[in-house]
């Protein structure tokens, strides 16, 4: 059979930059950290106290104040930045079969800012239990791919993927076989992830993984410098729409780009480690060029998934190194998790927002937070560090990997018909 | 109204997000009020912290209306 083509129409972002794309990409392709010291508790006794938080953002501006004390945080902003996808695409009942309106939705870990107040309750208690009934609505991972459907009346395909902080891009995947395979017109996909609370960086505290540099947050998202310290984390919701498209075409919406391709691979190797020489890394990358019938010539930007940890860099400089050849030195490279923070589960799908947003206005957003080459990197690259970049960006890819040694990796291209 | 009336009722306001008017002794959570299933089990529970007391699942399922529940906690409320 011959695969559908799919294009992405609608977009839509709460990120640590900014709560919508005009913004998102103002502040990356101007170099702006999005980091800070933590808002949403007390962190003073943690080894990590600043994250890249989303800012301004109230629920109840945009969801009714009962309905939006059933979500945890990571469906509230799931939520809010769909009905920003969604209207930016002009989806409506008249020209869309909403039975053929799908929603593939990722998070990495789900509501666990939800899981950590209701089982501190418990421990308070006496040992009866006394659980609030949307305890459990509240925290599953999948509710915000629920709500996004129940909002809009999509009733086509309908859950989510999860592969830690590959999640969104694996979603992305999904939603893009699902409608070149002809199962929906449209799939309204991304990520969401909220856990800036004590059991969220406690817990990448214990692992360290996190940036420690209290002293100076804006700089400590690093990727690529000497000095990194590990990653600083980041909260986002992201949305892409994807539409088949003949369907795109035919009730006239505007066409960002195309999705030219995608793969999905594992290390096999380590829970948190990268395979040392990149092998995952590098499968995935070959497997999205090849599934987009692209040679890696055809690519101009790589978004990395640099995540500024000591060894990850590292591995997939090395993957690009071997996929790409000599034409590794001609490519923009760049981290925006050095503006972000790295936001897990819907790190993938803000990094696919950055890559269409580059490919539409021909502009690579920098690697901020440069200060030291790595000799352990090769200096001929062009990580594209402290500026943006102005060239033509034909086709970028993105790169997604998540703990458990999940890859994932998808290609937008200008689009023409 | 009655101390603990008023209290339930700010309850309800709070948790079904409705206005006051419409929070009349015969209002139906379910009915009248817009709450589903797992509303009422939340509101339930928030009148036992509110209250402080136990209210056991057979008692919890006849308080139905914004009455049955005032009337129940006056007469168990400590």
């Amino acid at each position: 059979m011959q695969l559908k083509r799919i294009v992405v129409t609608g977009i839509g972002a709460l990120t640590p930059l900014g709560n919508s794309t005009t913004e998102y990409w103002n502040n990356l392709r101007n170099g702006v950290s999005g980091a800070d010291f933590i808002t949403q508790f007390d962190a003073s006794k943690f080894k990590t106290r600043f994250a890249c938080e989303i800012k301004n953002f109230d629920p109840t501006d945009f969801i009714d104040r009962k309905e939006a004390r059933k979500l945890d945080r990571f469906a509230q902003t799931a939520v809010v930045a769909s009905d920003q996808a969604v209207q930016d695409a002009g989806i409506t009942a008249e020209n869309a079969n909403m039975d053929r309106v799908g929603v593939v939705f990722a998070s990495g870990i789900g509501g666990l800012i939800t899981f950590q107040e209701e089982v501190t309750n418990f421990a308070k208690g006496d040992g009866t239990p006394r659980f609030n009934p949307f305890f459990i609505p509240k925290m599953i991972l999948d509710i915000a791919a629920g709500h996004i459907s129940m909002r809009h009346g999509f009733r086509g395909p309908n859950f989510s993927v999860v592969s830690a902080c590959a999640s969104s891009t694996n979603a992305m995947m999904e939603a893009f076989n699902l409608i070149r395979l002809g199962k929906a017109d449209i799939i309204i996909t991304g990520g969401s992830e909220s856990v800036v609370k004590e059991a969220g960086v406690g817990g990448f505290n214990a692992m360290k993984a996190l940036s420690e540099r209290n002293d100076d947050p804006k700089t400590a998202s690093r990727p690529y410098d000497k000095d990194r310290d590990g990653f600083v984390m980041g909260e986002a919701a992201g949305v892409l729409v994807f539409e088949e498209l003949e369907h795109a075409l035919k009730r006239g919406a505007k066409i960002y780009c195309e999705v030219a391709g995608a793969g999905a691979t594992a290390d096999a190797h380590h829970i948190t480690a990268p395979h040392p020489e990149g092998l995952g890394a590098k499968n995935v990358m070959n497997q999205a060029l090849e599934d987009a019938g692209m040679q890696p010539s055809d690519i101009d930007y790589i978004n990395t998934h640099g995540t500024s940890t000591p060894l990850g860099d590292i591995a997939e400089v090395k993957a690009i190194l071997d996929v790409f050849g000599e034409h590794a030195y001609k490519l923009n490279i760049s981290s925006t998790k050095s503006m972000t923070g790295h936001c897990l589960g819907a790190a993938g799908v803000i990094e696919a927002i950055a890559c269409i947003m580059s490919v539409q206005n021909d502009v690579v957003p920098p690697t901020i937070n440069h200060f030291t080459d790595d000799p352990e990197l090769d200096s001929k690259l062009n990580f594209t560090f402290h500026e943006a970049q102005h060239r033509t960006v034909n086709a970028a890819l993105s790169n997604t990997f998540g703990f458990g040694g999940h890859n994932a990796c998808m290609i937008f291209k200008k689009f023409s018909a | 109204m009655s101390d603990i009336a008023a209290r339930v009722k700010k309850i309800i306001v709070d948790k079904l997000g409705v206005d006051e008017a419409e929070v009349t002794n015969e209002a139906s959570f379910t009915n009248d009020l817009g709450a589903d299933s797992l509303d009422t089990v939340e509101l339930i529970m928030e009148f036992e912290k509110e209250f402080n007391i136990s209210i056991p699942d057979e008692q919890a399922e006849t308080i139905t209306t914004v009455g049955q529940a005032v009337t129940y906690l006056e007469e168990h409320a400590k």
